[in-house]
């Protein structure tokens, strides 16, 4: 077996060593009866060949994105990813390393986080971030575990505009901590009166914007209402090119912003893995889950990093740590930490403004087909239009087999909420003119050969 | 003219008597391939960009009010900058390709690049997860072949794959043990876990957030949990014990199939935490033992790669008692082989389900690492590589005992030897010192200060990717280290490491003024 270097002389002085005849007394304390004296009953071992033309075949099975004109988003975004982001973080010496618990051999790690620390911080308009979560859904069920440790209320309030699956994970987890959920029904058009929900029990409100729907959403009246309220401002960010372009939600008077960073350096991949992104005001930075990295010296008095703060963590304080997190999503965060050191604040506003662009003409070129109509007076790089009649799901099944994956139905995240004719379209700084050409046309079509139901 | 003289050697009468390299200061303070490499920050520059993009056409700005009025404050790097920046971070990380990281209970095993050219395939990693069922067959191929693959390793009749790393899948376990617990009508008595003192941190604070009362099984000195124990403590109101098996000192756990078999018995659930089960795969079958739920840490057992500190993956394998619990979203297949999703928690065959743990279909990059790991090997490799990983750690363990002290005396360990402190007794030297020696000789330190029922505990876990010359190597160097330390040669310890990029950091500096993120400097007035 190619992977395994020890060979059977070896294992023969080895077992000698040991004084053992055979490498089952090792496992004497398993129950004789439950120790297998057969390989499992699997395939046997391949070769590189072999594999790779097996895994090929099933990949070769999909659709991948960018064989097609491409318009899905809802909280997951196809954006270039430049060939030194993925050359990079092959590097063995990040694949292959752990944890820094050994800091005097981790200083590449430590710092590209206390730079991934800095960029997020920066982009969310907050004061510290930490080193990043899993994904953008389970960090916005810890911001709402966050701000209960910190109000010490239990009840948070999520907008109709937070993507269906961010609130799903939130209630789910929260529940069963404890915490009480009041969530809005889906608001289609951002006119939702969150303000009124918040209350003297209210630990948080968890406000998404861009949201879901594509619009976007001043937050500032919101923040100054939790304030006097004693409540938090959590903001959900789900497409972080939109940072590049937008006031930020710190600036927006937001206490914690949490955002799904894989728009930045990273691939789809069918969903994961992705990196969470985490920040707060520097006042609640004790309360914050997840791990951080801080600056320090060493013996010689030469500037290092270091994982700090770990008082707060699971393998120190266990049943009374803030979260029972013990990774960061690590080579995802050093692929965005890469794709933003290129990009920079300058290149990260242009990508932001191709994007919205390359969006607004699809609008106006989806909006001029009859029955189509754009339901957003703001966006970004995202937009919900209403096909006046149309089974959403059953169009794009139909888009699909013309060829061109044409976004989202709402009905797949909102199954029976009686939203079916609608459409989540995103455009990204990927989609040429003729893309939009053929999506506009394979729509035409499609929308011709069904009547409205 | 012509230089006739050639090239000057530094052998010879010639050669320069050097200071050594650590009196030795250089103008730039780099030594050679060790390069001082400040932050990103402060050599880059908000006027330079390492990516070319185009101006848009001309367009109206559908942004309301809320347009930022200036870019984000963050300096950029050209591309040949942005490449030596994070090169010359990389030299500053160990890594398993750069030597052996016997680090306990974290499993460094080989990370195979097949796995990495397997992931990035585009009919895998350019895939968005909301695409029409009908355009991703082969995604949901992977993970259909993924579990059937962890559930024949198992013995399990049901897996979520979703869980993002293991304390994720730790989370996803006891949820469904809470959410059985309450359809059983007993949600509100049965309220206390069991976690023995020897457990994996997460294991209290997971059963913590979920409201559990966290009752601690007390360490006993064979490093084993023992069944009068346990039933000392079994009760209405007990929902699980969480068990690791093998254990964090190494051990399998001799009494795990009674110990399982009473909490049964009293109405309770079997929790395994499975970060070990990389010593048993194709040796022994949680489902044999009575478990109700294990996690797999696909990084760890599987080698996906562990990437400083992630992304994992953390599927949890079920038994029938739990599996309706199981959260959304999951894999059907239906009866014309064709795959589909079940993402509605509530309705259909996902009724019962607990609700979701994540946005979208989980850690699907890692699926399919750990499938092409799991094909390469196939069956018979994967119980290779666990009596391998089993052979390394007692060889180690064997060819160390007659220096260092053992807990638990000479009774074999699973894929990981675990020695205590005793012998640095009159030493004046730790564990620590010892652990900052061996990055000085070229090595990953062990594990150490866990399991915390260990005094000085050191945890060596090999694998089986590490050959007899590498392990003869590292037995050698521990045996030096443990000589010296016996025959009072501190220096080498205290001062340790000195060779490493640097030395060691003070940590507590760091908590207590802590500096989170760069800030640019304010202009000297």
């Amino acid at each position: 077996m190619r992977y395994l270097p020890l060979s059977g002389a070896d294992r023969a002085i080895m077992l000698e060593r040991i004084g053992v005849s055979a490498v089952d007394a090792l496992f004497a304390d398993a129950p004789p009866e439950c120790l297998r004296d057969q390989a499992p009953d699997l395939p046997r071992r391949k070769g590189e060949m072999a594999v790779e033309r097996e895994l090929g075949r099933l990949a070769a099975r999909n659709v991948s994105a960018g064989s097609v004109p491409f318009f899905l988003g809802a909280g997951a975004y196809r954006h270039h990813v430049p060939a030194t982001v993925d050359h990079l973080i092959q590097r063995s010496e990040f694949l292959t390393s752990y944890t820094p618990y050994q800091p005097e051999i981790a200083q590449g790690t430590l710092q590209y986080l206390f730079e991934f620390q800095t960029q997020a911080a920066a982009l969310t308009g907050m004061e510290v971030a930490n080193a990043s979560m899993y994904d953008g859904s389970t960090a916005c069920a810890e911001a709402v575990l966050m701000a209960q440790r910190i109000t010490r209320r239990k009840r948070a309030v999520l907008s109709g505009g937070l993507h269906p699956h961010y609130a799903e994970v939130t209630r789910t987890v929260c529940g069963f901590a404890g915490d009480s959920i009041s969530s809005l029904p889906p608001d289609v058009a951002a006119s939702e009166d969150i303000i009124s929900q918040i209350g003297p029990d209210t630990s948080c409100v968890v406000v998404q914007s861009p949201d879901v729907f594509g619009n976007l959403r001043d937050l500032a009246p919101i923040a100054e209402a939790a304030r006097r309220a004693g409540a938090l401002l959590v903001a959900v960010v789900t497409e972080a090119v939109s940072f590049g372009l937008l006031t930020s939600p710190g600036a927006q008077g937001a206490d914690i912003v949490v955002a799904e960073g894989q728009s930045i350096g990273n691939a789809l991949n069918f969903g994961g893995p992705y990196v969470g992104l985490f920040a707060a005001r520097s006042k609640f930075v004790r309360q914050m889950p997840g791990r951080l990295c801080g600056e320090t010296v060493d013996a010689d008095g030469r500037r290092g990093f270091v994982l700090t703060l770990s008082a707060r963590e699971q393998h120190i304080r266990r049943d009374k740590a803030t979260s029972n997190i013990c990774t960061n999503s690590g080579l995802c965060c050093l692929a965005f930490t890469i794709h933003m050191t290129l990009l920079g604040g300058h290149g990260l506003r242009q990508l932001a403004r191709i994007n919205h662009a390359n969006a607004v003409a699809l609008a106006d070129r989806l909006a001029a087909l009859p029955g189509v109509t754009v339901l957003n007076h703001s966006f970004f790089n995202e937009f919900t239009v209403r096909l006046a009649g149309r089974d959403a799901a059953d169009v794009v099944e139909r888009l699909a087999a013309r060829g061109v994956l044409g976004g989202v139905p709402v009905s797949r995240l909102l199954p029976g909420a009686g939203l079916d004719d609608l459409l989540l379209v995103a455009s990204t700084e990927v989609n040429t003119d003729e893309d939009r050409t053929a999506f506009v046309d394979a729509l035409a079509a499609v929308l011709g050969e069904i009547a409205a139901c | 003219m012509l230089n006739r003289q050639g090239r000057p050697t530094i052998t010879g009468d010639a050669a320069p008597v050097a200071a050594s390299a650590a009196e030795h200061r250089t103008f730039t303070g780099n030594r050679a391939l060790q390069q001082i490499e400040p932050l990103l920050f402060e050599i880059g520059s908000t006027e330079r960009c390492g990516v070319d993009l185009d101006e848009p056409a001309p367009f109206t700005a559908r942004l309301g009010a809320l347009e930022a009025a200036a870019p984000v404050d963050l300096p950029a790097l050209s591309e040949p900058e942005t490449m030596r920046h994070f090169v010359r971070l990389s030299q500053k990380n160990y890594g398993i390709d750069t030597g052996m990281f016997p680090l306990g209970s974290c499993t460094m095993k080989h990370n195979p690049r097949l796995n990495e050219r397997m992931a990035r395939l585009p009919g895998f990693a350019d895939v968005h997860p909301l695409q029409p069922v009908a355009t991703v067959q082969g995604a949901l191929a992977v993970m259909d072949q993924l579990a059937h693959w962890l559930l024949t390793l198992t013995g399990m009749p049901a897996v979520a794959l979703s869980p993002k790393a293991g304390a994720h899948g730790e989370l996803l376990g006891l949820m469904a043990i809470k959410a059985a617990i309450a359809a059983r009508g007993e949600g509100e008595t049965r309220n206390v876990v069991l976690v023995p003192e020897s457990a994996h941190g997460t294991n209290p604070a997971t059963a913590a957030l979920l409201g559990f009362r966290v009752k601690s099984v007390p360490a006993r000195d064979d490093g084993a949990v023992h069944l009068d124990d346990v039933v000392g403590l079994l009760g209405p109101d007990v929902a699980a014990i969480m068990l690791t098996n093998p254990n964090t000192c190494g051990l399998f756990e001799p009494q795990i199939v009674e110990i399982a078999a009473a909490l049964h018995a009293a109405g309770g659930y079997f929790y395994c935490d499975g970060a070990n089960f990389n010593a048993i795969v194709g040796k022994v079958r949680p489902g044999d033992l009575g478990v109700d739920a294990m996690h797999i840490n696909l990084h760890k057992t599987f080698s996906t790669p562990h990437g400083g500190g992630g992304p994992g993956a953390g599927p949890v394998v079920l038994s029938e008692r739990l599996a309706p619990f199981a959260p959304v979203p999951f894999v059907r297949k239906g009866a014309d082989g064709q795959l589909s999703l079940v993402e509605q928690a509530g309705e259909g065959e996902a009724a019962q389900a607990f609700g979701r743990l994540t946005a979208f279909h989980g850690q699907m990059g890692m699926y399919v690492r750990a499938l092409s790991f799991m094909l390469s090997h196939g069956g018979d490799g994967l119980r290779q590589a666990s009596e391998d990983a089993v052979l390394s750690a007692n060889y180690v363990r064997a060819s160390l005992a007659d220096l260092l002290t053992a807990p638990f005396g000479d009774r074999p360990c699973m894929h990981e030897a675990l020695f205590d402190d005793a012998w640095l007794k009159d030493t004046g030297l730790t564990t620590l010192d010892i652990a900052k020696a061996l990055i000085d000789e070229g090595f990953h330190p062990m594990t150490v200060y866990f399991p915390l029922v260990v005094h000085g505990a050191m945890l060596i876990e090999p694998t089986e990717s590490e050959s007899k010359v590498s392990l003869d190597l590292f037995i050698a160097a521990m045996r030096d280290l443990a000589m010296a330390a016996k025959r009072g040669d501190a220096g080498r310890f205290t001062g340790a490491p000195r060779h490493a990029p640097l030395r060691r950091l003070d940590e507590t500096r760091a908590a207590r003024q802590p500096v989170l993120r760069w800030t640019r400097p304010q202009p000297v007035a």
